[in-house]
Protein backbone atom coordinates (compact mmCIF):
# COMPACT_ATOMS: atom_id res chain seq x y z
CA UNK A 1 0.00 0.00 0.00
CA UNK A 2 1.37 3.39 -0.88
CA UNK A 3 1.69 5.84 1.95
CA UNK A 4 0.04 9.23 2.13
CA UNK A 5 2.20 12.17 1.19
CA UNK A 6 2.34 15.36 3.20
CA UNK A 7 4.57 18.43 2.99
CA UNK A 8 7.44 18.39 5.50
CA UNK A 9 6.47 21.97 6.34
CA UNK A 10 3.15 23.68 5.68
CA UNK A 11 2.68 26.52 3.26
CA UNK A 12 6.06 26.72 1.51
CA UNK A 13 5.40 24.72 -1.64
CA UNK A 14 2.58 23.09 -3.57
CA UNK A 15 2.26 19.31 -3.66
CA UNK A 16 1.62 18.99 -7.41
CA UNK A 17 3.71 15.89 -8.21
CA UNK A 18 4.41 16.97 -11.80
CA UNK A 19 4.75 20.74 -11.52
CA UNK A 20 5.42 21.72 -7.91
CA UNK A 21 6.02 25.39 -7.06
CA UNK A 22 7.44 27.31 -4.15
CA UNK A 23 4.89 29.55 -2.47
CA UNK A 24 6.24 33.04 -1.97
CA UNK A 25 4.90 36.46 -1.17
CA UNK A 26 4.58 39.57 -3.33
CA UNK A 27 4.01 43.05 -2.03
CA UNK A 28 0.90 44.52 -3.63
CA UNK A 29 2.29 48.03 -3.16
CA UNK A 30 5.68 47.66 -4.88
CA UNK A 31 5.74 44.15 -6.40
CA UNK A 32 8.79 42.90 -4.48
CA UNK A 33 9.03 39.16 -3.78
CA UNK A 34 9.58 37.19 -0.58
CA UNK A 35 10.41 33.58 0.22
CA UNK A 36 9.31 32.07 2.51
CA UNK A 37 6.34 34.42 2.31
CA UNK A 38 6.67 35.74 5.85
CA UNK A 39 10.11 34.61 7.05
CA UNK A 40 12.59 36.50 4.87
CA UNK A 41 13.94 40.05 5.04
CA UNK A 42 11.41 42.87 5.18
CA UNK A 43 11.36 46.02 3.07
CA UNK A 44 11.23 48.94 5.53
CA UNK A 45 9.08 50.91 3.09
CA UNK A 46 6.25 48.39 3.29
CA UNK A 47 6.43 46.80 6.71
CA UNK A 48 2.95 46.45 8.13
CA UNK A 49 1.65 46.28 4.58
CA UNK A 50 -1.00 43.58 4.94
CA UNK A 51 -1.25 43.34 1.18
CA UNK A 52 1.59 40.83 0.81
CA UNK A 53 -0.13 38.33 -1.45
CA UNK A 54 0.64 34.67 -1.92
CA UNK A 55 2.23 33.86 -5.30
CA UNK A 56 3.75 30.80 -6.92
CA UNK A 57 7.41 31.45 -7.75
CA UNK A 58 9.14 30.54 -11.01
CA UNK A 59 9.76 26.79 -11.25
CA UNK A 60 12.95 27.20 -13.28
CA UNK A 61 16.16 28.98 -12.43
CA UNK A 62 19.91 29.04 -12.91
CA UNK A 63 22.44 27.65 -10.45
CA UNK A 64 24.06 30.60 -8.60
CA UNK A 65 26.38 28.31 -6.65
CA UNK A 66 26.47 24.78 -5.30
CA UNK A 67 28.15 22.63 -2.68
CA UNK A 68 27.95 19.21 -1.10
CA UNK A 69 27.13 17.76 2.30
CA UNK A 70 29.72 15.02 2.66
CA UNK A 71 29.15 14.73 6.42
CA UNK A 72 25.72 14.13 7.97
CA UNK A 73 23.97 17.38 8.95
CA UNK A 74 22.83 17.80 12.56
CA UNK A 75 19.27 17.38 13.82
CA UNK A 76 16.57 18.43 13.03
CA UNK A 77 17.76 17.04 9.67
CA UNK A 78 16.59 13.43 9.53
CA UNK A 79 19.09 10.91 8.17
CA UNK A 80 17.07 8.30 6.31
CA UNK A 81 19.84 6.02 5.07
CA UNK A 82 22.75 4.36 6.86
CA UNK A 83 25.47 4.80 5.94
CA UNK A 84 24.78 8.46 5.25
CA UNK A 85 24.55 9.29 1.56
CA UNK A 86 26.20 12.63 0.70
CA UNK A 87 24.05 15.05 -1.30
CA UNK A 88 24.46 18.17 -3.39
CA UNK A 89 22.95 21.54 -2.43
CA UNK A 90 22.23 24.23 -5.00
CA UNK A 91 21.51 27.94 -4.60
CA UNK A 92 19.32 28.82 -7.56
CA UNK A 93 18.68 32.27 -9.02
CA UNK A 94 15.12 32.97 -10.16
CA UNK A 95 15.14 35.52 -12.96
CA UNK A 96 11.74 37.15 -12.59
CA UNK A 97 11.82 37.29 -8.79
CA UNK A 98 15.50 38.38 -8.67
CA UNK A 99 16.28 36.15 -5.75
CA UNK A 100 18.28 33.06 -4.86
CA UNK A 101 16.71 30.02 -3.17
CA UNK A 102 18.53 26.95 -1.86
CA UNK A 103 17.52 23.34 -1.98
CA UNK A 104 19.04 19.90 -2.28
CA UNK A 105 19.57 18.52 -5.74
CA UNK A 106 17.58 15.34 -6.48
CA UNK A 107 19.33 12.09 -5.42
CA UNK A 108 21.84 10.74 -7.92
CA UNK A 109 23.14 14.18 -8.90
CA UNK A 110 26.84 14.52 -8.11
CA UNK A 111 29.19 17.48 -7.85
CA UNK A 112 30.67 16.58 -11.24
CA UNK A 113 27.22 17.07 -12.80
CA UNK A 114 26.99 20.64 -11.53
CA UNK A 115 27.93 23.94 -13.12
CA UNK A 116 27.24 27.54 -12.08
CA UNK A 117 24.70 28.91 -14.57
CA UNK A 118 23.07 25.58 -15.46
CA UNK A 119 19.28 25.49 -15.65
CA UNK A 120 17.37 23.56 -13.03
CA UNK A 121 13.71 23.11 -12.16
CA UNK A 122 11.76 22.42 -9.02
CA UNK A 123 10.88 18.83 -8.07
CA UNK A 124 9.50 17.05 -5.02
CA UNK A 125 11.20 14.24 -3.12
CA UNK A 126 10.72 12.34 0.13
CA UNK A 127 12.58 14.04 2.98
CA UNK A 128 11.72 11.43 5.65
CA UNK A 129 8.82 9.12 6.50
CA UNK A 130 6.99 7.47 9.37
CA UNK A 131 4.57 4.51 9.44
CA UNK A 132 1.72 6.42 7.81
CA UNK A 133 3.20 9.15 5.77
CA UNK A 134 5.97 10.28 3.45
CA UNK A 135 7.03 13.87 4.19
CA UNK A 136 7.93 15.75 1.03
CA UNK A 137 10.26 18.67 0.33
CA UNK A 138 11.31 20.64 -2.72
CA UNK A 139 14.57 19.84 -4.45
CA UNK A 140 16.14 21.00 -7.69
CA UNK A 141 16.79 18.83 -10.72
CA UNK A 142 18.71 19.44 -13.94
CA UNK A 143 16.52 20.15 -16.93
CA UNK A 144 16.81 17.39 -19.47
CA UNK A 145 14.74 17.92 -22.58
CA UNK A 146 11.56 19.91 -22.21
CA UNK A 147 10.78 22.08 -19.23
CA UNK A 148 7.79 20.63 -17.44
CA UNK B 1 31.00 61.73 12.60
CA UNK B 2 33.03 62.44 15.72
CA UNK B 3 33.04 59.53 18.09
CA UNK B 4 34.69 59.74 21.47
CA UNK B 5 37.36 57.19 22.25
CA UNK B 6 38.05 54.76 25.07
CA UNK B 7 41.22 52.87 26.01
CA UNK B 8 41.96 49.16 26.21
CA UNK B 9 44.27 48.63 29.16
CA UNK B 10 43.98 44.88 29.61
CA UNK B 11 43.62 41.84 27.36
CA UNK B 12 43.43 38.22 28.43
CA UNK B 13 42.61 34.80 27.06
CA UNK B 14 42.07 31.27 28.17
CA UNK B 15 43.84 29.10 25.55
CA UNK B 16 41.46 27.64 22.93
CA UNK B 17 40.81 23.93 22.44
CA UNK B 18 38.45 21.22 23.65
CA UNK B 19 38.08 21.13 27.40
CA UNK B 20 35.44 18.48 28.05
CA UNK B 21 34.29 18.70 31.65
CA UNK B 22 35.52 22.26 32.12
CA UNK B 23 32.81 24.89 32.50
CA UNK B 24 32.49 28.00 30.35
CA UNK B 25 32.50 29.92 33.62
CA UNK B 26 35.98 28.65 34.59
CA UNK B 27 37.22 29.46 31.10
CA UNK B 28 35.79 32.99 31.20
CA UNK B 29 37.07 33.65 34.70
CA UNK B 30 40.60 32.65 33.72
CA UNK B 31 40.44 35.03 30.72
CA UNK B 32 39.06 37.80 32.95
CA UNK B 33 41.82 37.34 35.51
CA UNK B 34 44.45 37.48 32.77
CA UNK B 35 42.95 40.73 31.50
CA UNK B 36 42.78 42.25 34.99
CA UNK B 37 46.41 41.28 35.69
CA UNK B 38 47.44 42.68 32.35
CA UNK B 39 45.70 45.97 33.16
CA UNK B 40 47.00 46.14 36.72
CA UNK B 41 43.41 46.68 37.86
CA UNK B 42 41.91 44.89 40.87
CA UNK B 43 38.60 43.11 40.35
CA UNK B 44 37.11 45.29 43.10
CA UNK B 45 37.87 48.38 40.99
CA UNK B 46 35.75 47.16 38.05
CA UNK B 47 32.55 49.20 37.92
CA UNK B 48 30.82 47.50 35.03
CA UNK B 49 30.82 43.93 33.68
CA UNK B 50 29.62 43.38 30.12
CA UNK B 51 29.23 39.68 29.36
CA UNK B 52 28.82 38.01 25.97
CA UNK B 53 26.34 35.17 26.30
CA UNK B 54 26.52 31.52 25.31
CA UNK B 55 23.28 29.80 24.33
CA UNK B 56 24.65 26.28 24.76
CA UNK B 57 25.22 26.26 28.53
CA UNK B 58 21.77 26.77 30.01
CA UNK B 59 20.53 29.75 32.00
CA UNK B 60 23.93 30.84 33.40
CA UNK B 61 25.04 31.33 29.79
CA UNK B 62 22.12 33.69 29.06
CA UNK B 63 23.01 35.94 31.98
CA UNK B 64 26.76 35.84 31.48
CA UNK B 65 27.45 39.27 33.01
CA UNK B 66 25.98 38.10 36.30
CA UNK B 67 27.50 34.62 35.99
CA UNK B 68 31.05 35.90 35.54
CA UNK B 69 30.62 38.62 38.18
CA UNK B 70 29.41 36.03 40.69
CA UNK B 71 32.26 33.66 39.85
CA UNK B 72 34.74 36.50 40.47
CA UNK B 73 32.80 37.46 43.61
CA UNK B 74 29.88 39.90 43.56
CA UNK B 75 31.23 43.32 44.46
CA UNK B 76 28.32 45.52 43.35
CA UNK B 77 29.43 46.34 39.78
CA UNK B 78 26.73 47.13 37.24
CA UNK B 79 26.08 44.26 34.82
CA UNK B 80 25.03 43.63 31.24
CA UNK B 81 24.59 40.38 29.32
CA UNK B 82 24.20 40.36 25.56
CA UNK B 83 23.80 37.93 22.71
CA UNK B 84 24.36 38.67 19.02
CA UNK B 85 25.57 35.25 17.80
CA UNK B 86 29.21 35.52 16.65
CA UNK B 87 29.05 39.31 17.11
CA UNK B 88 28.21 39.01 20.82
CA UNK B 89 31.68 40.02 21.99
CA UNK B 90 31.68 43.33 20.15
CA UNK B 91 28.11 44.02 21.19
CA UNK B 92 29.33 43.57 24.80
CA UNK B 93 32.28 45.90 24.08
CA UNK B 94 29.98 48.51 22.52
CA UNK B 95 27.81 48.51 25.64
CA UNK B 96 30.89 49.01 27.84
CA UNK B 97 32.02 51.89 25.60
CA UNK B 98 28.62 53.56 25.80
CA UNK B 99 28.58 53.32 29.59
CA UNK B 100 32.09 54.73 29.87
CA UNK B 101 31.37 57.59 27.48
CA UNK B 102 28.07 58.32 29.22
CA UNK B 103 30.01 58.75 32.44
CA UNK B 104 28.24 55.84 34.10
CA UNK B 105 31.54 54.13 34.85
CA UNK B 106 35.27 54.69 34.37
CA UNK B 107 36.46 51.12 33.92
CA UNK B 108 34.70 47.99 32.66
CA UNK B 109 35.40 44.30 32.12
CA UNK B 110 34.21 42.70 28.85
CA UNK B 111 34.23 38.91 28.86
CA UNK B 112 32.97 35.97 26.81
CA UNK B 113 33.61 32.23 26.97
CA UNK B 114 32.13 29.01 25.63
CA UNK B 115 32.21 25.27 26.11
CA UNK B 116 30.31 23.33 23.43
CA UNK B 117 29.73 19.73 22.29
CA UNK B 118 32.11 18.34 19.68
CA UNK B 119 31.15 18.55 16.00
CA UNK B 120 29.20 20.94 13.78
CA UNK B 121 26.94 23.53 15.38
CA UNK B 122 23.28 22.52 15.45
CA UNK B 123 20.20 24.61 16.18
CA UNK B 124 18.96 24.67 19.76
CA UNK B 125 16.55 21.73 20.28
CA UNK B 126 12.78 21.84 19.77
CA UNK B 127 10.35 22.00 16.84
CA UNK B 128 10.26 25.54 15.42
CA UNK B 129 8.84 25.66 11.88
CA UNK B 130 8.78 29.49 11.96
CA UNK B 131 12.55 29.73 12.64
CA UNK B 132 14.69 29.80 9.49
CA UNK B 133 17.66 28.47 11.48
CA UNK B 134 15.64 25.36 12.33
CA UNK B 135 14.13 25.12 8.84
CA UNK B 136 17.45 25.25 6.97
CA UNK B 137 18.60 22.11 8.79
CA UNK B 138 15.23 20.38 8.72
CA UNK B 139 14.36 20.93 5.07
CA UNK B 140 17.72 20.63 3.34
CA UNK B 141 20.53 19.87 5.79
CA UNK B 142 22.02 23.30 5.14
CA UNK B 143 24.74 23.27 7.82
CA UNK B 144 27.19 26.13 8.36
CA UNK B 145 29.93 24.55 6.18
CA UNK B 146 27.42 24.34 3.31
CA UNK B 147 27.25 28.16 3.21
CA UNK B 148 31.05 28.31 3.19
CA UNK B 149 31.01 25.87 0.26
CA UNK B 150 28.44 27.97 -1.62
CA UNK B 151 30.49 31.16 -1.14
CA UNK B 152 33.71 29.40 -2.19
CA UNK B 153 32.21 27.88 -5.34
CA UNK B 154 30.73 31.27 -6.22
CA UNK B 155 34.22 32.84 -6.05
CA UNK B 156 35.52 30.13 -8.38
CA UNK B 157 32.73 30.82 -10.88
CA UNK B 158 32.94 34.63 -10.72
CA UNK B 159 36.66 35.27 -10.31
CA UNK B 160 38.43 32.08 -11.36
CA UNK B 161 39.69 31.36 -7.84
CA UNK B 162 40.96 27.80 -7.40
CA UNK B 163 40.96 25.25 -4.61
CA UNK B 164 44.71 25.83 -4.34
CA UNK B 165 44.07 29.52 -3.66
CA UNK B 166 41.87 28.53 -0.74
CA UNK B 167 44.38 25.98 0.55
CA UNK B 168 47.07 28.70 0.43
CA UNK B 169 45.04 30.74 2.93
CA UNK B 170 44.96 27.79 5.33
CA UNK B 171 48.71 27.24 5.00
CA UNK B 172 49.36 30.95 5.65
CA UNK B 173 47.13 31.11 8.72
CA UNK B 174 48.54 27.90 10.14
CA UNK B 175 52.01 29.48 9.94
CA UNK B 176 50.68 32.50 11.84
CA UNK B 177 48.85 30.32 14.37
CA UNK B 178 51.95 28.22 15.04
CA UNK B 179 53.45 31.34 16.64
CA UNK B 180 50.48 31.89 18.96
CA UNK B 181 50.46 30.08 22.32
CA UNK B 182 46.70 30.66 22.76
CA UNK B 183 45.77 29.02 19.44
CA UNK B 184 44.23 25.55 19.43
CA UNK B 185 46.26 24.27 16.48
CA UNK B 186 50.01 24.79 16.45
CA UNK B 187 50.78 22.65 13.42
CA UNK B 188 52.01 24.32 10.24
CA UNK B 189 50.05 22.67 7.45
CA UNK B 190 51.32 22.14 3.91
CA UNK B 191 49.33 22.31 0.67
CA UNK B 192 49.46 18.50 0.62
CA UNK B 193 48.02 18.27 4.13
CA UNK B 194 45.12 20.52 3.13
CA UNK B 195 44.48 18.88 -0.22
CA UNK B 196 44.53 15.38 1.21
CA UNK B 197 42.02 16.12 3.98
CA UNK B 198 38.48 14.92 3.22
CA UNK B 199 35.93 17.11 1.43
CA UNK B 200 33.32 18.50 3.83
CA UNK B 201 31.44 20.98 1.65
CA UNK B 202 32.74 20.99 -1.90
CA UNK B 203 35.08 22.69 -2.82
CA UNK B 204 36.24 22.96 0.81
CA UNK B 205 38.10 20.33 2.80
CA UNK B 206 38.20 19.52 6.49
CA UNK B 207 41.32 21.58 7.19
CA UNK B 208 39.75 24.62 5.50
CA UNK B 209 36.68 24.79 7.73
CA UNK B 210 37.01 26.20 11.21
CA UNK B 211 36.24 23.88 14.08
CA UNK B 212 34.01 24.52 17.07
CA UNK B 213 36.21 25.26 20.07
CA UNK B 214 36.07 26.04 23.75
CA UNK B 215 37.81 29.23 24.72
CA UNK B 216 37.54 32.56 26.44
CA UNK B 217 38.68 36.15 25.98
CA UNK B 218 38.40 39.32 28.04
CA UNK B 219 39.25 43.02 27.90
CA UNK B 220 39.57 45.76 30.49
CA UNK B 221 38.45 49.04 28.94
CA UNK B 222 38.28 52.49 30.46
CA UNK B 223 37.97 56.21 29.91
CA UNK B 224 41.07 58.05 28.66
CA UNK B 225 41.13 59.92 31.98
CA UNK B 226 41.14 56.69 33.96
CA UNK B 227 44.05 55.32 31.88
CA UNK B 228 45.96 58.52 32.56
CA UNK B 229 45.21 58.30 36.27
CA UNK B 230 46.55 54.75 36.23
CA UNK B 231 49.77 56.10 34.73
CA UNK B 232 49.29 54.37 31.36
CA UNK B 233 50.89 56.86 28.98
CA UNK B 234 50.17 55.48 25.56
CA UNK B 235 47.25 53.04 25.77
CA UNK B 236 45.63 51.24 22.86
CA UNK B 237 42.66 53.32 21.77
CA UNK B 238 39.31 52.06 20.42
CA UNK B 239 38.57 54.56 17.67
CA UNK B 240 35.62 52.85 15.97
CA UNK B 241 33.08 50.14 16.66
CA UNK B 242 30.52 48.85 14.20
CA UNK B 243 27.44 46.92 15.28
CA UNK B 244 25.39 47.77 12.17
CA UNK B 245 22.60 45.65 10.78
CA UNK B 246 21.85 45.12 7.07
CA UNK B 247 19.98 47.41 4.74
CA UNK B 248 17.23 45.77 2.71
CA UNK B 249 17.47 44.01 0.30
CA UNK B 250 20.39 41.77 1.21
CA UNK B 251 20.80 40.25 -2.24
CA UNK B 252 23.60 37.81 -1.38
CA UNK B 253 22.31 34.79 0.52
CA UNK B 254 23.55 34.49 4.07
CA UNK B 255 23.34 32.28 7.13
CA UNK B 256 20.80 31.19 8.35
CA UNK B 257 18.51 32.12 5.45
CA UNK B 258 17.90 29.65 2.64
CA UNK B 259 16.69 32.40 0.32
CA UNK B 260 18.13 35.85 -0.48
CA UNK B 261 16.06 39.02 -0.42
CA UNK B 262 14.69 39.98 -3.83
CA UNK B 263 16.68 42.68 -5.64
CA UNK B 264 13.86 43.19 -8.18
CA UNK B 265 13.35 46.81 -7.11
CA UNK B 266 17.00 47.87 -6.75
CA UNK B 267 18.57 45.83 -9.54
CA UNK B 268 21.69 45.38 -7.40
CA UNK B 269 22.38 41.65 -7.16
CA UNK B 270 25.70 42.26 -5.37
CA UNK B 271 24.35 44.26 -2.45
CA UNK B 272 25.57 42.48 0.66
CA UNK B 273 25.48 43.40 4.30
CA UNK B 274 29.06 42.25 4.64
CA UNK B 275 30.28 45.26 2.64
CA UNK B 276 28.65 47.64 5.12
CA UNK B 277 30.05 46.38 8.41
CA UNK B 278 33.58 47.81 8.21
CA UNK B 279 32.34 50.99 6.51
CA UNK B 280 30.68 52.10 9.71
CA UNK B 281 33.83 51.45 11.76
CA UNK B 282 35.92 53.41 9.21
CA UNK B 283 33.49 56.34 9.49
CA UNK B 284 33.66 56.36 13.28
CA UNK B 285 37.45 56.20 13.24
CA UNK B 286 37.76 58.71 10.39
CA UNK B 287 40.11 56.45 8.43
CA UNK B 288 40.07 54.38 5.24
CA UNK B 289 41.27 50.86 4.42
CA UNK B 290 44.60 52.35 3.28
CA UNK B 291 45.36 53.34 6.87
CA UNK B 292 45.28 49.78 8.19
CA UNK B 293 48.50 47.98 9.13
CA UNK B 294 46.82 44.61 9.73
CA UNK B 295 43.42 43.02 10.29
CA UNK B 296 41.78 40.10 12.02
CA UNK B 297 38.97 38.82 9.79
CA UNK B 298 36.29 36.20 10.16
CA UNK B 299 37.82 33.19 8.39
CA UNK B 300 35.14 30.61 9.05
CA UNK B 301 36.66 28.97 5.98
CA UNK B 302 39.82 29.49 3.98
CA UNK B 303 37.87 30.90 1.01
CA UNK B 304 35.81 33.16 3.26
CA UNK B 305 38.99 35.00 4.30
CA UNK B 306 39.34 36.14 0.68
CA UNK B 307 35.77 37.48 0.71
CA UNK B 308 36.67 39.63 3.73
CA UNK B 309 39.67 41.26 1.97
CA UNK B 310 37.08 42.63 -0.42
CA UNK B 311 34.36 43.34 2.16
CA UNK B 312 36.74 45.51 4.22
CA UNK B 313 37.92 47.37 1.14
CA UNK B 314 41.50 46.11 0.79
CA UNK B 315 40.91 45.40 -2.91
CA UNK B 316 38.25 45.27 -5.61
CA UNK B 317 35.98 42.20 -5.77
CA UNK B 318 37.88 39.32 -7.35
CA UNK B 319 41.36 40.65 -6.54
CA UNK B 320 41.83 39.02 -3.15
CA UNK B 321 43.89 36.15 -4.50
CA UNK B 322 46.42 38.65 -5.88
CA UNK B 323 46.99 40.07 -2.39
CA UNK B 324 47.32 36.54 -1.08
CA UNK B 325 49.82 35.37 -3.66
CA UNK B 326 51.86 38.58 -3.48
CA UNK B 327 52.42 37.74 0.16
CA UNK B 328 50.75 41.03 1.14
CA UNK B 329 48.54 39.33 3.70
CA UNK B 330 51.22 37.11 5.29
CA UNK B 331 53.29 38.15 8.30
CA UNK B 332 56.05 40.35 6.90
CA UNK B 333 53.76 41.48 4.07
CA UNK B 334 52.14 44.85 3.41
CA UNK B 335 48.98 44.14 5.42
CA UNK B 336 49.09 40.89 7.36
CA UNK B 337 45.65 39.33 7.76
CA UNK B 338 44.93 37.14 10.76
CA UNK B 339 48.38 37.39 12.34
CA UNK B 340 46.83 35.50 15.30
CA UNK B 341 46.17 32.52 13.03
CA UNK B 342 42.48 33.45 12.83
CA UNK B 343 39.60 31.09 13.35
CA UNK B 344 41.46 28.53 11.27
CA UNK B 345 43.94 28.18 14.13
CA UNK B 346 41.53 28.91 17.00
CA UNK B 347 38.15 27.53 15.96
CA UNK B 348 34.93 29.21 16.96
CA UNK B 349 33.99 29.92 20.57
CA UNK B 350 31.01 32.09 19.73
CA UNK B 351 30.81 34.62 22.60
CA UNK B 352 34.61 34.89 22.84
CA UNK B 353 35.74 35.18 19.25
CA UNK B 354 35.03 38.85 18.58
CA UNK B 355 36.72 39.71 21.90
CA UNK B 356 39.66 37.46 21.02
CA UNK B 357 40.14 39.43 17.80
CA UNK B 358 40.35 42.65 19.83
CA UNK B 359 42.86 40.99 22.20
CA UNK B 360 45.06 40.37 19.16
CA UNK B 361 44.64 44.01 18.02
CA UNK B 362 45.74 45.07 21.51
CA UNK B 363 48.83 42.88 21.68
CA UNK B 364 49.88 43.78 18.13
CA UNK B 365 49.46 47.52 18.74
CA UNK B 366 51.51 47.28 21.92
CA UNK B 367 54.24 45.39 20.09
CA UNK B 368 53.78 42.40 22.41
CA UNK B 369 52.84 39.75 19.83
CA UNK B 370 56.20 38.02 19.93
CA UNK B 371 57.11 35.97 16.88
CA UNK B 372 53.90 36.96 15.11
CA UNK B 373 54.40 40.71 15.63
CA UNK B 374 53.36 42.92 12.72
CA UNK B 375 56.23 45.40 12.45
CA UNK B 376 55.25 49.00 13.18
CA UNK B 377 51.58 48.17 13.75
CA UNK B 378 49.73 51.42 14.48
CA UNK B 379 46.17 50.76 13.26
CA UNK B 380 44.29 47.47 13.17
CA UNK B 381 40.77 46.33 12.32
CA UNK B 382 38.77 43.32 13.42
CA UNK B 383 35.62 42.14 11.71
CA UNK B 384 33.08 39.43 12.14
CA UNK B 385 29.42 38.79 11.62
CA UNK B 386 26.65 37.35 13.77
CA UNK B 387 24.08 35.37 11.86
CA UNK B 388 20.63 36.89 11.31
CA UNK B 389 22.34 40.24 10.74
CA UNK B 390 24.60 41.41 13.55
CA UNK B 391 27.63 43.27 12.20
CA UNK B 392 30.79 43.47 14.28
CA UNK B 393 33.95 45.45 13.64
CA UNK B 394 36.47 47.31 15.78
CA UNK B 395 39.22 49.72 14.78
CA UNK B 396 41.98 50.20 17.32
CA UNK B 397 45.04 52.40 17.15
CA UNK B 398 48.07 53.33 19.18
Amino acid sequence: MTKNRAPAVEGMFTMDPERPSLIGGRSASNGSYYFPKDLGGNDPSCVGDDKREEVLLSRVGKVWSYTSADYPPALPYVIIEEPFQPFVIAAVQLEKESMVICGQMMPGIEIADMKVGMEVQLALDVLFEDDECEYMVWKWEPISGEIQ
Amino acid sequence: MTVKEIAIIGAGMHPWGKFIGKSFVDIGVQAAKEALNDAGVDWEEIQYVSGANTVRNGYPGWVSGSTFANALGFQGAQLASSYAACASGVTALSIARAQILAGVCDVALVVGADQVPKGMFAPVPGDRPADVDWLRFRLMGLSNPAYFGLFARRRMALYGDTQDDFATVKVKNSEHGSKNPNARFSKTFTMDDVNSSPVVADPLRLLEICTTSDGGAALVVCSLEYAKKKGIKNPVIVSGISTVGPTYPNAVIDMPYFGSDSWALTGDSNHTFKNQIAQHAYREAGISPRDLDFAEVYDLSSAYELDWYEHIGLCEPGKARELLHNGDTSLGGRIPINPSGGLGAFGEAIPAQAIAQVCELTWQLRGEAGERQVKGARVGLSINYGMFGHGSSVIARR
